[in-house]
C-alpha cells in the first residue's frame, strides 16, 4: 500500500502523546502503521492501516554513561546521531546497527528504535552478540494504550519475564517502543582485513571456521564467491584490537591460515570500507531489479544449501557470519524462487526472509519463514497479549499478527 | 519466615494416591518417587529457609516422557515444579506440598558437539561445567560460569538466566544458547532457535531465557561454544576503601578497557575467603579487585601495564599477579567458594541486586550502614563490571528474631538497588525470594503485561505457580 494515500499521519511528541493517540485508535478502531526514518519500509509484509505512527518527534538521548557502557534514546533519535555521540567518546553499538538504505533504495535517517524493533544487525553478530544481545531496556506502548517498562539500565537483570527480547525483531507488532536503553563497547583503536583469494564455497567456510576456532577474536568473517569487485572469490577475516595486539594477532593469524593459501592484508579505512559494504549488502544491491533473501543456517549446511539453490537458480549471494549468514539476489519472477529456496533452506535447518521484493511479491509471498502450528499459536497469544485489537503493524510479520 | 506460599489446594491432596497411580505408567518405576524419605531430599534448594515435601518427583529419562508428564497434570490441574540441580539461590525449585517437582537430573547427555559450527547439543540436566570438559581438548569451553557451576544443571541456567564472573566480556546464558526443545504445560513439544545464530518470528528463545520455570520445562539445549583464549590471567589489587576500589573500575571501563573479569571484595569477604582458599589474598586492606586479562603474554602484559596505571591514580596500595597456574586456581578459588566459606562461619543470605556501576560507592556505604544498625556483619563480594552486587548478610539460625531482621534487611537492601537505578536481580532469579519485592521494581501495568504473556502459555497457573508474580492481583 502506497503511503500517500493513508488519512493520516500523527507525529506524537512525547510518550504520553503517543498514549493518547493508541487510546484513540482503540476507541476508533484504527491500525497503526509505526514508522521510524522510514528507510526499511519495504521489509515486512505490506502494512495496511488507517494510519502512520511516526516516531520522528520522540528524539534525543536520554541518558549515556560512558563509564557505565550504556544508553538510552528515545526511538526516533537518529542511529547517525547515536553514533555520533558514541564516537566521541570512543564507543560504539558493538553488534554493528544495519543500514539498508542501499538495499531499499531509501533516503532518511534510519533511528535507533527501529534498529531495536528489527533486531538488524551487522558482521560483528558473529563476536559480540547481536542487537537483541545488546538491548536492555525498552519503553514500549501496548495496544491498551498503557505505557510499559522491561529491563532497564543496567548489565546484568532477570527481574521478571525479558519482554525486551520479545520486543526486539518484534517489528513493532507488538507495541510502539519509544525509548530503547542498549549496552556499548569501546571502539577498537585500529583495525585490519586478511583476505585468501580464490577459495570455493567449502574450502572459504573452512577458511573462516579455523580462524573463528582460533583464540584470536575474529570480529567479522564473510567470503564473497565472486570478490568485491568482481575479480574473483574474496575470504574476508577482520581483527579490531589495539595497535599491539592487532600486529601479534593478525601474525598468528596469517601463520594458522596457511593451508588456505597467501595472505593480504589491509589495514584501517580500507578494511573498514570492506565491512561497510558487506553490512550494507553492497555486492548484490549494486542492481535494482533482483529480490533479495536472507538465510541464517549453520555454517556447517551453508555450502551444501548455496549448492542445492544455484544449482536452481540463477542466483549471485556473498556469505557472512563465517558461513551463518547468506545474502541472496535471485530474479523476482513470479515467487523470488521461495519455494526452492525455502525447501534448500529447511534441509539445511535454517531459515530464509525475503528482504527485498515488489510489495506484490511480499504480499503473496511469506517474508518471514512460516511457523508450524504450535509456534504459530504460541506467537498470535503473545501478539493478543500485547495488542488484544490488532492496532500496531497489522500483518508485517504474519498474516493476522 | 515471613514469605507466605499459596494455601495447598485440598482436593489435589486428597487424591494424591490417584495422581500417583496416573503418572506410574508415564514413567519408568525408579523414576517415580513417591516415599516421604526420598520426596523429602528435594523439599528445598540453595534457599534453604523455606522447605515442602512435594506431592511426588517425576524424574523422566527423554522429551517424551516429560510431554506425558506434564499432559497428565495439565489435564489433572496438577502443579509443576522444575528442578535441576536444585542449586538456586532465590527459592525458584522449592515445591509445594501439592505439586509434583519435575527433575531433569536423569537428561545428563552431551547430545552433539558440532565444532565447525561451534554449538553443542545438551540435555538439560547436564551440568554446566561438563559442557566445558567435554569441548576443553579441542580448545573450546562454554562461557557462562556460575559460582555452582559444577553442580548446577544448563536446564536451570536457562530457566534463571546465569551469569558469572567472566560474563563481563562473554554475556550471560542468554547471549550463549542458540535453541532449547521445551514443553508445554499441556504436552506440546517445542523446538525454539537451533544451531542457526537466530530463529525466524518473534524471540521467544529470549523470552525462556530466564523465565524460572513458568512458560514450560527444557529438555535439550543448543549452546554457543567459543574457542578460549591464549592464556588468562588474574591480578590482585587492594585498595584501603571500596570506594577507591569502585572508582577504579569505572575508570578501567572508561578508559576502553574491558577485562574478562572484575571482581570485588570488601574486607569481611577477603578474611573469609583467604582463611578457606590461602589463595594469598592481600589481609591488610579494605578492598580487593581480582581483575583478570587474556591473550597471549605480551597482549596481557600491555594490558596490565594500563590497568596498573589506572589504579595507581586509585591509590592502589597491592598489586599481585598471578605467577603461575596453581596460584590462578586459587585466586579462583577463593572467589568462586565465597559463599560456601562464609556458610562455614554463620548462616546468611546472599542478595543479587544490580546497580549501574557509578553507585557502586554509595551503595557499598548504605549497605554496611544499614546492617551494622541492625547488628548484622556483612561480606561484600561481586561482579565490580556489571555493579551485580552479592552482599552476603549473616545471621543465627537458632535465633528467629536475627533470622527475620536478616530477611528484612535483604529486602531493603535490593530495594536500595532499585532506588539507585538497578534492579532486584541480577542473575540469581526472584523465585520467592523477591516475588514480592516485583511492584517496588515494576508498575502494576508492567506486571500484567508479564502475567498476561505468562498467561499464554500456562493459563491456568501450573508451572512453579508461587514464584516470581505476587500472589495476589494474577490473571
Amino acid at each position: 500500500m502506497n503511503v500517500t494515500t493513508l488519512i493520516e499521519r500523527l507525529e506524537p511528541q512525547s510518550e504520553q502523546e503517543a498514549c493518547e493517540i493508541v487510546k484513540q485508535a482503540r476507541l476508533d478502531r484504527w491500525t497503526l502503521a509505526i514508522e521510524g526514518g522510514g528507510t526499511r519500509a519495504g521489509l515486512g509484509r505490506p502494512v495496511q492501516a488507517d494510519a502512520v505512527l511516526s516516531t520522528r518527534r520522540l528524539s534525543g538521548i536520554t541518558l549515556y554513561e560512558p563509564a557505565e557502557l550504556v544508553m538510552s534514546a528515545r526511538a526516533g533519535t537518529p542511529l547517525s546521531e547515536v553514533e555520533a555521540a558514541l564516537a566521541a567518546k570512543g564507543q560504539m553499538l558493538a553488534f554493528e546497527p544495519a543500514d539498508y538504505r542501499a538495499l531499499y533504495g531509501t533516503q532518511g535517517e534510519p533511528t535507533i528504535g527501529a534498529v531495536a524493533a528489527c533486531n538488524l544487525s551487522g558482521p560483528r553478530r558473529i563476536q559480540t552478540g547481536a542487537a537483541r544481545d545488546a538491548l536492555i531496556g525498552v519503553r514500549l506502548i501496548n495496544g491498551e494504550a498503557q505505557a510499559i517498562k522491561s529491563g532497564g539500565r543496567v548489565m546484568k537483570n532477570v527481574t521478571g519475564l525479558d519482554l525486551v527480547k520479545l520486543t526486539c525483531g518484534a517489528h513493532g507488532t507488538l507495541g510502539l517502543l519509544t525509548q530503547v536503553t542498549f549496552k556499548l563497547l569501546p571502539r577498537p583503536l585500529a583495525q585490519a582485513t586478511l583476505i585468501l583469494d580464490g577459495l570455493d564455497d567449502a574450502r572459504a567456510i573452512a577458511a573462516m571456521g579455523s580462524a573463528l576456532s582460533s583464540p584470536f577474536e575474529v570480529s567479522g568473517a564473510a567470503h564473497l564467491p565472486t570478490g568485491h569487485d568482481g575479480a574473483g572469490a574474496q575470504t574476508l577475516l577482520r581483527l579490531e584490537r589495539d595497535e599491539v595486539s592487532l600486529a601479534y594477532r593478525a601474525q598468528k593469524l596469517v601463520e594458522r591460515l596457511a593451508p588456505f593459501g597467501a595472505v593480504r592484508r589491509v589495514d584501517d579505512e580500507a578494511s573498514a570500507a570492506l565491512w561497510r559494504d558487506i553490512a550494507q549488502v553492497k555486492p548484490l544491491t549494486k542492481a535494482h531489479g533482483p529480490a533479495i533473501w536472507k538465510l541464517s543456517l549453520p555454517a556447517h549446511r551453508a555450502q551444501a544449501c548455496m549448492q542445492a539453490i544455484s544449482e536452481n537458480l540463477g542466483a549471485r549471494y556473498f556469505y557472512d557470519w563465517g558461513g551463518g549468514l547468506v545474502w541472496l539476489a535471485v530474479m523476482p519472477g513470479e515467487d523470488a524462487g521461495a519455494l526452492r529456496i525455502r525447501a534448500a533452506v529447511t534441509e539445511a535447518q535454517g531459515h530464509a526472509t525475503l528482504m527485498r521484493a515488489s510489495d506484490e511479491i511480499r504480499t503473496k509471498v511469506d517474508v518471514f519463514a512460516p511457523l508450524g502450528a504450535a509456534l504459530m499459536k504460541v506467537t498470535s497469544g503473545i501478539k493478543h497479549s500485547f495488542d488484544p485489537d490488532g492496532i500496531f503493524n497489522p500483518g508485517r510479520m504474519y498474516a493476522g499478527v | 519466615m515471613s514469605i507466605p506460599f499459596p494455601l495447598p489446594d485440598d482436593a489435589i491432596l486428597a487424591r494424591r494416591d490417584e495422581i500417583l497411580a496416573g503418572l506410574a505408567p508415564l514413567l519408568p518405576p525408579e523414576a517415580l518417587i513417591t516415599s516421604e524419605d526420598e520426596r523429602r531430599a528435594f523439599e528445598t534448594d540453595a534457599f534453604t529457609a523455606y522447605r515442602r515435601v512435594p506431592l511426588a518427583v517425576a524424574l523422566p529419562t527423554s522429551t517424551e516422557e516429560v510431554s506425558g508428564v506434564l499432559r497428565f497434570c495439565h489435564e489433572q490441574g496438577v502443579k509443576v515444579v522444575a528442578r535441576g540441580a536444585g542449586t538456586s539461590l532465590s527459592g525458584g525449585a522449592i515445591p509445594q506440598t501439592d505439586a509434583i517437582v519435575l527433575g531433569l537430573s536423569k537428561l545428563n547427555r552431551i547430545l552433539d558437539v558440532n565444532f565447525p559450527n561451534r554449538t553443542a547439543r545438551v540435555q538439560a540436566g547436564v551440568t554446566n561445567l561438563s559442557i566445558t570438559e567435554s569441548v576443553s581438548a579441542e580448545g573450546f569451553f562454554y562461557a557462562p560460569d556460575p559460582s555452582s557451576q559444577l553442580a548446577c544443571t544448563i536446564g536451570g541456567n536457562i530457566g534463571m538466566n546465569s551469569g558469572g564472573a567472566h560474563c563481563l566480556k562473554y554475556g550471560v546464558t542468554t547471549n550463549n544458547v542458540l535453541g532449547v526443545r521445551m514443553v508445554q504445560m499441556d504436552g506440546t513439544i517445542l523446538d525454539l532457535g537451533g544451531e542457526a545464530m537466530d530463529a525466524p518470528g518473534l524471540d521467544l528463545l529470549g523470552l525462556m531465557v530466564g523465565s524460572e520455570g513458568q512458560l514450560g520445562i527444557i529438555t535439550e539445549a543448543v549452546v554457543r561454544i567459543l574457542p578460549m583464549a591464549e592464556d588468562a590471567r588474574p591480578v590482585l589489587f587492594g585498595f584501603d576503601t571500596s570506594e577507591e576500589a569502585g572508582a577504579c573500575v569505572a575508570s578501567i571501563i572508561g578508559a576502553g578497557i574491558i577485562p574478562v573479569a572484575m571482581e570485588f571484595m570488601d574486607k569481611e569477604a577477603i578474611a573469609i575467603c583467604e582463611a578457606f582458599a590461602k589463595a594469598g589474598y592481600p589481609l591488610d586492606v579494605g578492598a580487593m579487585l581480582i581483575i583478570e586479562v587474556e591473550g597471549s603474554a605480551p597482549e596481557m602484559d600491555a594490558q596490565l601495564a594500563k590497568i596498573i596505571d589506572i589504579a595507581k591514580q586509585h591509590n592502589v596500595r597491592v598489586v599481585r599477579e598471578s605467577k603461575s597456574a596453581m596460584e590462578t586456581a586459587a585466586i579462583w578459588k577463593g572467589r568462586k567458594s565465597a559463599f560456601g566459606a562464609t556458610g562455614l562461619l554463620a548462616d546468611y543470605i546472599c542478595m543479587d541486586g544490580t546497580v549501574p556501576t557509578g553507585q557502586l560507592s554509595y551503595v557499598l556505604k548504605r549497605t554496611g550502614e544499614i546492617c551494622a544498625a541492625a547488628g548484622h556483619r556483612v561480606a561484600n563480594v561481586f561482579h565490580a563490571g556489571d555493579g551485580n552486587m552479592h552482599p552476603l548478610i549473616m545471621f543465627d539460625v537458632n535465633d528467629p528474631k536475627s533470622a527475620a531482621s536478616a530477611e528484612h534487611i535483604g529486602l531493603e537492601l535490593l530495594k536500595l538497588c532499585v532506588d539507585a537505578g538497578g534492579c532486584l536481580t541480577g542473575e540469581h532469579g526472584v523465585g520467592i525470594e523477591k516475588r514480592d519485592l516485583m511492584r517496588y521494581q515494576f508498575t502494576e501495568d508492567d506486571l500484567r503485561q508479564q502475567m498476561r504473556v505468562r498467561a499464554v502459555f500456562d493459563p491456568q497457573w501450573l508451572l512453579n505457580p508461587a514464584k516470581v508474580f505476587p500472589l495476589d492481583g494474577r490473571e
